[in-house]
């Protein structure tokens, strides 16, 4: 193998585009690693983890283009820089074609009445936008992440003081005013109001809501802003605004479990709210909650089910399945009964960090200790993300997986190595995973996997096993890659399709556990 | 009050990746797309000062 580092000098080019490049230099005959990147100092630090960071990259600035590749032979590397040229050169000649403005000033001379901006660059530069924007008067999406934890809280601040909304950094989706901004889905408009710290938490919220009801609107505010430092303020903000929205009855408040300090904060404003409050702190304590007079959540789709019927004026219940304990039951013996002795663990490979973090959460009541990338315990963390040990789930979408590459939310390929590394592995008894749909994300995410998951599956019987996949799709019908269409290309490879991620972690615990236990109710 | 933007119709400038003015478009938005370079030679700290300056 050799390897090769270009740096070119005062080039950009965004994040995505570089992505969708790098990705398929990768895919690439007798290329082994490739990463054409922004040599920003997070960017630097990824390349090191791949072995990629050579002599002539470690000097490179912020805007300065790097392209890293290891290959084969000389042949391949020169063909896989021309190849890199040909689609930079096509990238810049779509833009020259929009004749984009080069700066919000300029942007807003041809959009004078602009009432939010976007904002996607990289993580240094995405503050001093955001500011901009927000002297401007203008609400912000604010999607860079990497901005630092000082520059959030004064931009929070003036947000505040200019009764504006900061939605990030780091803010993976909103939907505001029936738009869906970053990576949201399609749902309908209605009567119940979300704010959330968790991209994907919201995706899931506002899905499942939208298939009874809709949403008014739905705020990411990043997942720091709960952060002892930043104390929740754009959270607070946000369900201020929504219970004094008109268009607003019920509120569903959603984030990784805050500090105890931030947590009864949140809850004293949550107190005084006006409309019916749901709260679903993934892996908080619930009692603690619900002591105040708030209605807790005990998942995702918790959430949105105590919504709804919020909303509705009916009367609040768990749900644990939706089909029937009866059904569930034999849905998972006709997996397990197939299992060899040797099978005994679960591997998760998730897209989305929210839905690793409530897998786990779930499943660990029955299975125990589950090893991850993302455990907030230190004994549990995984030594090689890449590795799978014992139980384990893995958010495929973490640092780690993601340098040079889409997330996996666009890009599948990296979870498609996964899923067939672990069928592999004679000691897997369930494979869980979560499919994304929506604005932004892969256009046939179900379609892409299916034939992994048939390879996989085909694998394991070779070597004399059953392989069990279980998964759960969060979108829409009204999502372009269609809700309904997704699930039929899953089930037709054999997997167990569920409607939301706490079901699917259930079952999938359930049938590693080969039905040694009752999972009604949390 | 941060709801001032509540229920008006969004008007939109997309700075950094392009994918997210392509899904404005598609959802009928209003959207202006700025072609993003670092300021300042990617240095930062001088990009703060100049901004301090002007």
């Amino acid at each position: 193998m050799i390897e090769k580092g270009i740096v070119r000098k005062n080039e950009y080019h965004d994040s995505i585009v570089l992505m969708q490049i790098s990705e398929r230099i990768q895919r690439m005959e007798g290329v082994e690693k490739a990463a054409v990147v922004m040599a920003t100092d997070n960017n630097k630090k990824l390349l090191e983890n791949i072995d990629l960071l050579t002599d002539d990259v470690k000097g490179a600035s912020p805007n300065d283009l790097v392209i890293t590749i290891s290959a084969r032979d000389e042949k391949i590397l020169s063909e896989a820089i021309s190849k890199i040229d040909e689609l930079l050169k096509k990238r810049v000649q779509v833009i020259a074609e929009m004749a984009a403005p080069k700066s919000l000033d300029s942007a807003l001379e041809a959009l004078s009445d602009a009432n939010l901006v976007v904002v996607s660059v990289p993580g240094q530069f995405a503050g001093l936008e955001a500011k901009k924007a927000l002297e401007r008067n203008l609400n912000v999406f604010l999607f860079s992440d990497n901005v630092p934890l000082e520059d959030e809280i004064e931009l929070k601040n003036l947000a505040i003081e200019k009764g504006l909304l900061l939605m990030g950094p780091d803010a993976g989706t909103a939907i505001i005013n029936g738009v869906g901004l970053g990576f949201a889905n399609v749902v309908n408009k209605g009567p119940i109001g979300v704010v959330g710290a968790a991209g994907t938490g919201i995706q899931e919220v506002t899905s499942i809501i939208s298939k009874k009801l809709g949403i008014s609107q739905a705020i990411g505010t990043g997942g720091r802003d709960l952060h002892e430092r930043v104390g929740g303020i754009m959270m607070i903000e946000g369900i201020k605004a929504l219970d004094d929205d008109k268009e607003t009855k019920v509120i569903v408040v959603i984030a990784k479990s805050p500090t105890p300090k931030v947590q009864e904060k949140m809850l004293e404003v949550i107190k005084n709210c006006k409309k019916p409050v749901v709260v679903d702190f993934v892996g908080a304590d619930v009692s603690a909650i619900g002591e105040v007079g708030v209605v807790p959540a005990l998942t995702l789709e918790d959430a949105a089910l105590k919504a709804i019927a919020l909303a509705k004026g009916e009367e609040l219940r768990e749900v644990t399945f939706t089909a029937t304990w009866d059904e569930i039951v034999s849905t998972a013996h006709v997996e397990y009964q197939k299992f060899i002795s040797s099978q005994k663990y679960v591997r998760g490979l998730f897209s989305g960090g929210t839905f690793c973090n409530e897998a786990m959460l779930i499943m660990s009541r029955w299975l125990g200790k589950i090893y991850s990338n993302i455990s907030a315990k230190p004994e549990l963390k995984l030594d090689d993300p890449h590795l799978s040990r014992e139980h384990t789930c893995v958010d495929m979408g973490a640092d780690e997986f993601t340098v040079g590459r889409p997330h996996p939310m666009i890009d599948l390929s990296l979870r498609q190595l996964r899923l067939l590394k672990e069928a592999r592995d004679p000691e897997t008894a369930v494979i869980m995973l979560d499919i994304v749909l929506g604005y932004g994300a892969h256009q046939d995410p179900a379609g892409g996997l299916a034939p992994t998951i048939a390879e996989a599956k085909s694998i394991a019987q070779k070597e004399g096993r059953y392989l069990s996949v279980v998964a759960s799709v969060c979108g829409t019908l009204g999502d372009s890659q269609n809700l309904e269409v997704q699930k039929k290309k899953l089930k037709e490879v054999g997997v167990i399709v569920m409607p939301s991620n706490a079901q699917a972690a259930r079952i999938a615990a359930l049938i590693v556990i080969r039905g040694q236990a009752k999972i009604k109710g949390d | 009050m941060a709801k001032e933007i509540f229920g008006k119709k969004l008007k939109v400038v997309n700075i950094g990746v392009q994918t997210f003015y392509e899904t404005l478009k598609q959802q009928g938005v209003e959207v202006v797309h700025v072609d993003w370079i670092p300021p300042a030679g990617g240095d930062v700290r001088l990009a703060r000062l100049l901004k301090k300056l002007v």
